[in-house]
């Protein structure tokens, strides 16, 4: 063959991205298998690897089980089941085909999700014994939820019905019934057998009575829709380009249109005009470029742009700049999602934190029934209100997929947890719930991007507590965070003027310094308390009047040798001389704490480092 | 203007090397000298271009590489003034690891598995670029292009993050990684068609030309250096052959070809029956291999 014929072909090759979904026993495995062997984008080696692993673990007798060949993991092909997604390629004189092969099982709805979230035409396996089952309207609901158009019911195993006309008629009629609501750009029926073959490449004698196409062939022929040609412009920016100082440029993907040099786009969080004066594309520079290029773009002036911007038509375009949205969230780990709970949610070129305020209804994704709930638990989807700490710029995801989805990250163990297609904007103004909601610790501290938490310094008199405390605020001030230093000796000339140093009085002391420290944490506050607190009972009672995870116990370990060596105010010799009564550590007793969040060894390292080592921490566990 | 599937795959993997550039602190591609590192370097240069590549390269130099692949790479970093930094596992040189008396699992395990990390470690990356492909093995076909590995960089392969749309995560917590794969979706095919049309530079073993081997295991092995000893039973013959994957020389087997081009390359894929990595010893060690290499940091 003549090899620029062959690049022609090629190039001239659509590429299709089909979603595969069927239960463990509709035969997916075996379709995706089958349409890999007759395209003949097996390799022989492969072949006979998939032949000795059929002895071990087939399900087909003697025959070659084409399922193989498609579950990679070891625990799929062990158990016979598909886990995870799996991406496979395979081509035919027409079309490059990118599968995304996904489980059926409820459990494994997430996954499902994320298959169809990449996906152009999604295959819904119906086993021809079995009929229309639960799981079928489940994934066609999803199916139409992801906002796939193209959809083929293949109605496989038609060989173990004889080939019933009837059978698969009946069969499309309650398909179509239930599926009345949801609105596909195209649905397709063929009657198939993925084991034998029919009507996936070849149409089959056996099925005589059905005129359509065979699967390929219907496949090949579906046309994804073009951009219009008054589609307009949208590119969010990912990248700003100025790694050196003679060129500064902004690349990203276009997501909606077309550009050409000269056009005038705007800026959309500050409407500023700007003029597009040179277009790099993958192919070099170029004087237009379309959706789903990756392109470098310069402006006639350097303008105020970064990454989580987005450059669009001046005119007529659908984009919100807007903190709440309300969309439907597919919940993907196992612990639940809790509305008011801060999250952290991710956009094509932006994160924030952000929280589900409110739980409209859960969807029942078998029945389609709306149900009341409080949470939403693993696989579960719901119709919810979003309300993130900064304006973000997105489109609803039936105008824009790649403008209209986002994830959900937990926090602390970085898991995505869930994902979502925005629905509409909600507007403060018209946004009932915001109004009912009172302002609470989270709100108040999310203004300030923190989390507020007690830091409790506790150690011996000398120690150096406030040093490193007062370093540390210092510091926590100078990365925009609010801050309030409580501090023995200073709150001990006014709160607690009336206390003095016995047993009873300390433990009042520290009572009190409890109290304001919650409210300081429910202010929003970083609480820096900076006392000996010698005895762990006060200790524990300060922990426990705050959440759990913010009481970060801190002890400087200095001993008491050393203490009484610096003894910078001279309080350890007039205890030892007898003038000071109840001083800790001399006569008074001081508790070690057993398990503080964190040890400073001040004998090792300077005031500031162990300063650094708390803003460290404070980092890791996502307070700042 | 309709792009091609070769544009949308390009596109693709630009817009996710860019994605690492603006989300990590401290990201490496891995630069294993073959024809899809080659690619992989070609749209990290695309990604940025007018400027220069914003992260470092690595090559994991196992000292069993090909002299050609060495002296390819050296040239290639020069001419693209490249930030490459080769790693060496010197506790496995100083224990005298290698291909031939340790075993193609050992000698993969210490000099490719073990080096890697030790050299993420040392430079503390917090994402490596990597040129793996979803169609090359099946437990590749599972795995995402951003592929967490946490603090002993293991994956584990029922634990992963879902990946939907085009949006990645990428938190992780501190000496946490990420593997990325910005070549997830293309194929063999598709490698070497963009090869042919960006006209990118290839190591000279792709190409067939007469050179000395044995055969050994049902398999031709190239006698590249003095440290393959040749055993009685076996003669060096010199044929016409040519390496569809390269790694290191003893484990490597050649394939008789006639191909000297691009072109003749692709015809010879065309009509071939054989899958490119039937050439890699290591992967058929056991059922699931790769699975569990994967696992223990492997790429």
């Amino acid at each position: 063959m003549d090899i620029e014929t062959f690049f022609q072909n090629q190039n001239n090759k659509k590429q299709l991205k089909i979603l595969t979904c069927g239960s463990v026993d509709d035969g997916k495995s075996t379709l995706i298998g089958r349409l890999l062997f007759d395209s003949k984008n097996i390799y022989s080696d492969q072949l006979s690897q998939t032949k000795i692993e059929s002895e071990k673990y087939g399900t087909q007798g003697k025959q070659i089980d084409l399922a193989l060949l498609i579950d990679g993991l070891q625990a799929e092909r062990e158990q016979g089941i598909t886990i995870d997604v799996a991406y496979r390629y395979f081509e035919t004189e027409k079309c490059k085909f990118i599968i995304a092969d996904t489980p059926g099982h409820e459990e494994y709805t997430r996954n499902m999700v994320t298959g169809a979230s990449n996906s152009d035409v999604g295959i819904i396996l119906v086993d021809a014994t079995k009929g229309i089952l639960d799981q079928t309207k489940r994934h066609t609901f999803i199916l139409s939820l992801l906002g796939i158009e193209n959809i083929i019911v293949a109605v496989n195993k038609m060989d173990l019905i004889n080939y019933d006309e009837k059978k698969f008629k009946d069969i499309i009629a309650s398909f179509k019934n239930f599926a009345r609501e949801f609105n596909f750009n195209l649905q397709k029926f063929i009657p198939i057998s993925a084991l034998v073959g029919d009507n996936v490449f070849q149409k089959n004698k056996n099925i005589s009575w059905y005129n359509g196409k065979s699967l390929i062939d219907e496949l090949e022929e579906i046309s994804l829709k073009e951009p219009l040609e008054e589609e307009i412009f949208s590119l969010p920016v990912q990248f700003v380009n100025r790694l050196s100082s003679d060129f500064r440029g902004y690349s990203g993907t276009i997501t909606s249109g077309k550009i050409k040099v000269n056009d005038e786009v705007q800026v959309f969080s500050s409407k500023e005009k700007i003029k597009i004066i040179k277009i790099l594309t993958p192919k070099g520079e170029s004087d237009f470029a379309v959706k789903g290029q990756a392109v470098t773009l310069t402006l006639d002036k350097e303008v105020d742009i970064s990454r989580g911007d987005l450059l669009c038509s001046v005119k007529n375009h659908n984009y919100f700049l807007s903190d709440q949205f309300a969309s439907h969230i597919i919940w993907m780990n196992k612990e639940q999602m809790i509305p008011e709970r801060n999250y952290i949610f991710k956009f094509i070129n932006f994160q924030t934190i952000g929280k589900i305020t409110d739980l409209v209804h859960k969807i029942n994704i078998n029945s389609f029934e709306k149900i009341a709930s409080k949470f939403l638990n693993l696989n579960e989807i719901g119709y919810t209100k979003v309300a993130l700490n900064k304006n973000t710029i997105f489109n609803p995801y039936k105008n824009n997929k790649k403008l209209g989805s986002f994830v959900i990250i937990d926090q602390f163990n970085n898991q995505t947890v869930g994902a979502g297609v925005i629905e509409y904007e909600l507007r403060r103004a018209s946004n009932i719930s915001w109004h009912q909601m009172s302002i609470n610790k989270n709100l108040r501290s999310s203004i300030n991007g923190q989390k507020p938490c007690v830091l409790w310094f506790t150690g011996l008199s000398g120690s150096g507590k406030s040093t490193i405390a007062n370093i540390i605020e210092q510091k926590l001030h100078k990365l925009g965070k609010h801050t309030y230093l409580l501090d023995g000796d200073n709150v001990r000339h006014g709160l607690n003027k009336d206390l003095g140093f016995t047993d009873v009085d300390r433990v009042e002391n520290i009572r009190r310094i409890s109290e304001v420290s919650r409210l300081m944490v429910d202010a929003g506050l970083i609480t820096i308390v900076s006392f000996i607190s010698p005895f762990k009972s006060e200790r524990k009672m300060a922990r426990e009047l705050v959440d759990s995870d913010e009481f970060i116990e801190i002890y400087v370990n200095t001993s008491i040798e050393e203490c009484e060596k610096r003894d910078p105010k001279g309080l350890y010799k007039k205890a030892r001389s007898g003038k000071l009564k109840n001083f800790t550590g001399i006569d008074s007793n001081y508790e070690i704490p057993s398990s503080p969040e964190i040890i400073l060894e001040t004998k090792i390292k300077s005031a500031e480092e162990l300063a650094d080592e708390v803003i460290l921490y404070l980092k890791q566990y996502n307070k700042i | 203007m309709k792009l091609s599937h070769i544009d949308k795959l390009e596109s693709e993997s630009i817009h996710i090397i860019r994605e690492v550039a603006s989300e990590f602190v401290n990201p490496v591609m891995l630069y294993s000298i073959g024809k899809d590192s080659s690619v992989m370097l070609h749209l990290a240069q695309k990604a940025f271009y007018p400027n220069k590549i914003p992260f470092k390269f690595m090559h994991i130099d196992t000292t069993w590489k090909f002299k050609e692949m060495i002296n390819f790479r050296d040239e290639i970093s020069k001419k693209y003034n490249l930030d490459l930094l080769v790693h060496i596992n010197q506790e496995g040189v100083r224990n005298n690891i290698n291909p031939i008396s340790s075993g193609s699992k050992i000698h993969t395990d210490v000099m490719k598995t073990q080096s890697l990390i030790q050299a993420l470690d040392k430079y503390k990356f917090d994402a490596a670029f990597g040129g793996a492909r979803r169609d090359e093995e099946k437990s590749r076909a599972k795995e995402r292009i951003f592929s967490f590995r946490d603090k002993k960089h293991r994956w584990d392969p029922k634990n992963q993050k879902p990946e939907l749309w085009n949006l990645f995560n990428t938190k992780i917590d501190q000496g946490e990684s990420v593997r990325v794969f910005p070549l997830s979706n293309w194929t063999e095919i598709d490698i070497w068609q963009y090869i042919y049309q960006e006209n990118i530079p290839l190591v000279p073993l792709y190409f067939s030309k007469i050179r000395p081997i044995i055969r050994r295991n049902d398999m031709m092995i190239m006698v590249d250096d003095d440290r393959l000893k040749i055993k009685e039973n076996e003669k060096i013959e010199q044929k016409k052959v040519r390496f569809r994957t390269l790694g290191c020389y003893p484990l490597t087997a050649a394939v008789e070809s006639d191909a000297t081009t691009v072109e003749e390359i692709i015809i010879e894929l065309l009509e071939s029956k054989y899958s490119e990595r039937q050439g890699r010893l290591i992967d058929n060690d056991q059922i699931g291999s790769m699975e569990k290499k994967k696992q223990e940091g492997y790429f």
